[in-house]
């Protein structure tokens, strides 16, 4: 039988890979919002399992909300990205430090 | 069966991520990511959210997940030169990875911390409407959050437009300001000058009229 365990297991197996994901994918800025967007989903997946085992609707309105904020970050986010690559020719995180940081 | 239903959409969906972040090739991972989403969808709609899973396929499927495969295809990024540091970073990422795996699952698999006591959910009647629902909630209780989401749209389209757009020299474009503060005396230039007084040749061999 599948209980709310199953689904907050599956969330953080999916969060943890999506954190990997960050550490490995240091040279590819498109796979590291790609594995933020992932990121957002294994949460997605906690709000929607909680909302349903609690019976309470409440956490799928924040999904909602958390659906449109993810759809304009990604979108500003592939803008910078495309800024970027017309300026330096490269998305790699390592050579981005023109401020030193 | 909906444990059959689980464990075959949340392996895939499982499969489906560790493609996301392994694979070489960065269209393949938007695709894998793709095949995440739809997994996913499946899993909301078992857990009776029918609005938000449809909502999933259509807006990241449909939209967020073209606008990564045109930008992965449009930037020509040296997929070989990126790779380099993959094996480097591969410990310390599956180190952190399993960390986070084995505290979640400590309280929430192993303990379970009072997960157990939450009753196992009534499906609802097949008249309920997912979306009736969630539509009243939205609407009266978060209606100022919907506002703001909707601003927070806007402020993204107008954001990536102005990000994106360059002036190119030479464009051929329109530009109403000028149109609209032009004057005459800035266009046309009169010339006062004497009128020709001599008559022209006769072209030779042409006949005169």
């Amino acid at each position: 039988m599948i209980g709310l365990h199953h689904f907050l297991m599956l969330a953080a197996v999916l969060f943890s890979i999506s954190v990997a994901g960050i550490f490995i994918n240091r040279k590819n800025l498109i796979v590291l919002l790609m594995c933020i967007e992932l990121m957002l989903l294994a949460v997605n997946f906690n709000f929607i399992a909680l909302s349903r085992y609690l019976g309470n609707l409440d956490g799928q309105v924040f999904v909602f909300f958390i659906l449109t904020v993810a759809a304009a970050e990604a979108a500003i986010g592939l803008a910078i990205l495309v800024v970027l690559f017309r300026s330096r020719r490269t998305i790699d995180v390592e050579e981005l430090d023109v401020m030193k940081g | 069966m909906t444990s059959i239903v689980f464990w075959l959409f949340a392996v895939v969906l499982i499969a489906a991520a560790i493609g996301v972040v392994t694979s070489r090739n960065p269209v393949y991972s938007a695709l894998y990511l793709v095949l995440a989403f739809f997994n996913s969808a499946v899993l909301w709609i078992l857990l009776e959210a029918e609005f938000l899973g449809i909502t999933l396929v259509l807006v990241y499927v449909g939209a967020v997940m073209v606008l990564f495969l045109f930008v992965v295809m449009m930037l020509d990024v040296n997929v070989e030169k990126l790779k380099e540091g993959f094996t480097r970073y591969m410990p310390i990422g599956v180190l952190v990875a399993a960390l986070v795996v084995i505290q979640i699952g400590y309280v929430v698999w192993h303990k379970k911390m009072g997960l157990e006591l939450v009753a196992e959910p009534v499906a609802h009647p097949k008249e309920f409407s997912n979306t009736e629902a969630l539509g009243e909630v939205l609407y009266t209780q978060y209606v100022y959050p919907f506002e703001l989401a909707a601003v927070i749209l806007l402020v993204a389209i107008v954001a990536a437009i102005t990000l994106t757009m360059r002036r190119r020299p030479g464009l051929k474009a329109q530009d109403i300001n000028k149109q609209v503060a032009a004057d005459p005396g800035s266009r046309v230039r009169l010339v006062s000058m004497k009128a020709e007084s001599e008559t022209l040749p006769p072209k030779p061999g042409g006949e005169s009229s």
